[in-house]
């Protein structure tokens, strides 16, 4: 396969790239391990905001296909992040990177787990990081507003569908794949027919 | 605690069929498709004890990285139930390219021939479209694992660490070890 050009939108405006497969490997695995209690958050933090290598928009829309995708998210969003650089190579690099030493530390907790899965503070506290890792997610979802406010349906029916996203996924508990189908279908057909109007 | 299977060579390749055929089925991630892997790997076979198969899930979700470790976890007991950590480790490999080879194959062609066909109104239609519900999707998200399955009042110190959580990194730029680590200490002192 050969790589993709990873400049599409406009240059300038600082945009960086990875330098290199080992800069991909060490960068996702750093990655990987600040992300307790789910990696995304520190995802868009450092490739967006710090790295610099995707905007706010080419972030929403690698993860709208990283989500719609079977699989883990974050790992189809390392695979199709590493791909856009470096490949088929990149790929596989990047998701290396954010298994290997996640997977390693992984096995070693579960091997200490035995000994202190009894003490009542540990537990304590691992609740209250999965409450702040609750809040980091919902952090990310607030930072990426702003960037609907180009959206070619514009802004009144971005919120109309998020409030529904919103309802249906946190209120209702509807089954994921459900609120996919019905809302992203319409909407992306509504997203269609502007596109094609303009 | 321990509980010891016997695992045939073939029990090992039916373990690696179940996880191909459920990694297509992982729409929307990995932990969707957990109780079918309960299904399987306790109920049917016993090859997990159900204690096993939580402290699985748990510990992924507690540490760094991607939580579909909490699959090669799985592997691992299996491995262990099965008789030490040669197979355990086993496990881990057969469990977890079971779960990413399909749905990473499948991901990484279709991401490249979306990027091919970028300008296709299709396309273009697609990933904008799907803009505001994943952006809504990822704020809904963050609420159901902040309020947990059903609504406890009694847990509202933990909303408010989620809440302001949420507000503290939508407005500064603080690093997200340190809220981590306020969080983890609150907890063990019993005051969330």
């Amino acid at each position: 396969m050969t790589p993709l050009p990873a400049a599409t939108a406009t240059a300038g405006s600082g945009r960086a790239q990875p330098e290199s497969l080992t800069d991909l490997f060490v960068s996702f695995t750093l990655l990987a391990l600040q992300g307790f209690g789910g990696v995304l958050a520190v995802v868009q933090r450092e490739l967006v905001e710090r790295k610099r290598w995707m905007t706010r928009e080419e972030f929403i829309e690698e993860w709208a296909v990283a989500q719609i995708m079977p699989g883990p998210n974050v790992v189809n969003l390392a695979l199709m992040i590493g791909g856009r650089y470096f490949g088929l190579r990149g790929a596989l690099v990047a998701l290396a990177g954010m298994l290997t030493a996640p997977l390693v530390v992984v096995i070693v907790l579960a091997l200490l787990y035995a000994h202190f899965a009894d003490n009542p503070h540990l537990a304590a506290a691992l609740r209250g990081m999965g409450a702040v890792a609750a809040g980091l997610i919902t952090a990310t979802g607030l930072k990426l507003l702003g960037a609907l406010k180009q959206h070619p349906l514009g802004v009144p029916a971005c919120i109309a569908f998020g409030v529904a996203t919103f309802i249906g996924v946190a209120v209702l508990r509807l089954p994921l794949a459900w609120v996919l189908a019905a809302l992203g279908g319409l909407s992306c057909w509504l997203t269609w027919h502007k596109l094609g109007a303009a | 605690m321990t509980h010891a299977i016997v695992m045939t060579g073939a029990d090992w390749v039916s373990l690696l069929l179940h996880y191909l055929m459920l990694s297509l089925l992982a729409i929307g991630g990995a932990i969707t498709t957990a109780p079918d892997m309960h299904r399987f790997l306790v109920d049917e076979r016993h090859w997990l004890t159900d204690p096993q198969f939580s402290a699985s899930v748990a510990i992924a979700q507690a540490a760094p990285g991607p939580n579909v470790l909490f699959v090669a976890l799985m592997g691992w007991n299996v491995g262990l139930n099965a008789g030490g950590l040669s197979l355990a480790a086993l496990g881990v490999v057969l469990a977890l390219v079971g779960i990413l080879l399909p749905s990473t194959t499948l991901t990484y062609l279709a991401a490249q021939w979306g990027h091919r066909n970028r300008d296709l109104r299709g396309v273009r239609a697609f990933k904008q479209g799907m803009a505001p519900i994943v952006v809504a999707l990822l704020v809904a998200t963050g609420w159901v694992l902040a309020t947990g399955a059903s609504y406890n009042a009694h847990d509202w110190p933990l909303w408010l660490v989620a809440a302001v959580t949420a507000v503290v990194v939508w407005r500064t730029r603080i690093h997200l070890l340190w809220l981590l680590g306020a969080g983890a200490v609150l907890g063990w002192f019993g005051l969330v």
